[in-house]
């Protein structure tokens, strides 16, 4: 998979920091950020809200046929985790097997590495998850 | 305003499969020709075209193609408009053209779908897929579409004691019909343990869980009514064509046990058709996985929500069964080239409803339903048919 320099570089404050939205109109949390809120529309008033990072985990699998890029991390977990806020995002989940992971097991979010393009490419940095201790 | 009503009048499909020797415009151009020799119209009275198609640009390169068709097809200067929703092109394309003759717009209206998917390997097919997800909040991050599905899968063992055992029922139930099915990529019959064996692809979800990849097209001519018995002596009345939408990523939904989007626009046909799910004799449903099969039959009231994977191991929707679920093999046997896949549901309950379905020919069938899902559930398209003779 390659992506273009502009769009990761964009998309710096959501996936460095999980930097969403809040409408102040009636309350609710999403990840990643909308210019909408789909329950008030245009009466709703929506603004950068910053995730503490903890969730739990939502529904997961453990990917052993990966897409382009992946390819030297298989397998590997990836979950929907429900953030503490009340919304929910999808991501890896790390330093963990298979067999070690369960439905409503509490994570955090931790900076990694998603993928490179090319041993000379830019490197794609973001979040993923790890189990809470 | 008053709609007209629509029938099909003409169906014929491609053999789906790794169909190595025929190209995007030679597939299409061969179901086009079918289905406008099964429909008797002549070339000068199409007067418009849809075709669905996910991914021409990103699986052979060529865009335009619309254009292309209405060229190789020999119909210029007949308009055809590409149509896209991901793995529910085809569905749309046959909604447009619904639309247009319902419309009044045009009289005889020629719908296609097809997707050539075998000229790239599986890692870059996979990640092209990708794309009617959430391509920088799923994609980017590692998911695939068989690991999109797994989650649903998973949440609903959590939710309902589904099984593995229930999710390999539906596609040995699959491959039975498709080895009567001479148009299916595999003509093969499956047993459980079998697929229970299959290499896993996304946890719980294995080879034997999720359609292949696939070539192929499928093409229906379309005309009002009023006048399809000047064509054929087996029209089929269009009875419902809803469409509805879900948030695109996974993760947004209320629920991933159950598609919502499916849920609204099963019950709009329904309710638009004065049917309810008892009335209905066969199903084409969206098997891109064998999980989905299960939740579409409980999103379109077959099944109560969490009986869908016991109904499929007890044999409830066999052949025989009180509900036949995908007689053509469905995506799982059949194939699922994307954009095809809806317009050959379309085809399959024509020749279940004139008769014509031969060894996986259901008796009595009366009223038949497609359902044709778009990425996770971000599109669903369910129609409703019925004899119109």
């Amino acid at each position: 998979m390659k992506e273009s320099i502009s769009l990761t570089w964009r998309r710096i404050p959501e996936r460095y920091r999980m930097v969403g939205s809040r409408c102040t109109a009636c309350g609710s949390h999403y990840f990643p950020p909308r210019q909408i809120c789909p329950s008030c529309r245009r009466k709703g008033k929506v603004e950068p809200f910053e995730f503490c990072g903890r969730g739990t985990i939502y529904s997961f699998t453990e990917i052993h046929s990966p897409p382009e890029g992946f390819e030297k991390q298989v397998p590997y977990v990836m979950a929907i985790v429900e953030l503490e806020e009340g919304t929910r995002c999808t991501g890896q989940v790390v330093d963990v097997h298979r067999k070690d992971i369960k439905i409503g097991d509490k994570v955090e979010s931790v900076f990694r590495r998603i993928l490179s393009d090319d041993p000379e490419g830019p490197i794609h940095y973001g979040f993923k998850f790890r189990l809470k201790k | 305003m008053v709609m007209r009503k629509v029938a099909i009048i003409g169906a014929g499909m491609t053999k789906f499969g790794e169909n190595w020797e025929s190209g995007f415009r030679e597939m299409v151009t061969e179901a086009g020709i079918k289905a406008l020799t099964d429909s008797n119209v002549k070339g000068d009275e199409i007067s418009a075209g849809y075709v669905g198609t996910m991914a021409s640009g990103s699986l052979v390169g060529q865009e335009h193609v619309g254009a292309l068709i209405a060229d190789y097809m020999g119909l210029n200067p007949v308009p055809i408009t590409r149509v896209e929703g991901a793995c529910a092109s085809g569905s749309l394309a046959l909604r447009q053209g619904i639309l247009a003759v319902a419309s009044g717009l045009h009289d005889t209206v020629v719908v296609g779908g097809v997707e050539k998917m075998t000229d790239l390997d599986t890692n870059a097919v996979g990640r092209i897929l990708g794309g009617a997800g959430d391509q920088e909040w799923e994609l980017f991050m590692g998911a695939t579409f068989p690991g999109l599905y797994a989650m649903m899968a998973r949440r609903h063992m959590h939710e309902y004691g589904t099984t593995e055992e229930m999710l390999a029922s539906v596609a040995v139930k699959n491959h039975y019909n498709g080895a009567r099915n001479k148009y299916a990529q595999f003509q093969k019959e499956i047993t459980l343990e079998s697929a229970l064996a299959s290499k896993v692809v996304a946890d719980p979800l294995k080879v034997m869980d999720c359609s292949p990849i696939t070539d192929g097209a499928a093409a229906v001519v379309l005309a009002p009514l009023d006048s399809a018995s000047s064509y054929t002596k087996k029209p089929i009345e269009v009875m419902a064509s809803e469409q509805a939408s879900g948030t695109l990523a996974l993760h947004d939904r209320d629920s991933i046990t159950s598609i919502k989007a499916s849920r609204i626009a099963s019950g709009r046909a329904y309710k638009k058709a004065g049917l309810s799910p008892k009335d209905i004799s066969v199903a084409e449903v969206h098997d891109c996985f064998t999980i989905a099969e299960i939740i579409a039959t409980e999103d379109l009231g077959f099944f109560s929500p969490g009986e869908g994977g016991r109904a499929a191991l007890e044999g409830r929707t066999r052949l025989e069964g009180e509900i036949p679920i995908n007689t053509s093999g469905g995506l799982k046997a059949t194939g699922h080239p994307v954009g095809a896949t809806g317009v050959k549901q379309a085809c399959e309950v024509t020749w279940q409803l004139r008769n014509d379905a031969g060894e996986r020919q259901v008796r009595d069938v009366e009223h038949a339903l497609t359902h044709n899902v778009g990425g996770s559930g971000a599109t669903s398209v369910i129609h409703i048919f019925r004899r119109g003779y």
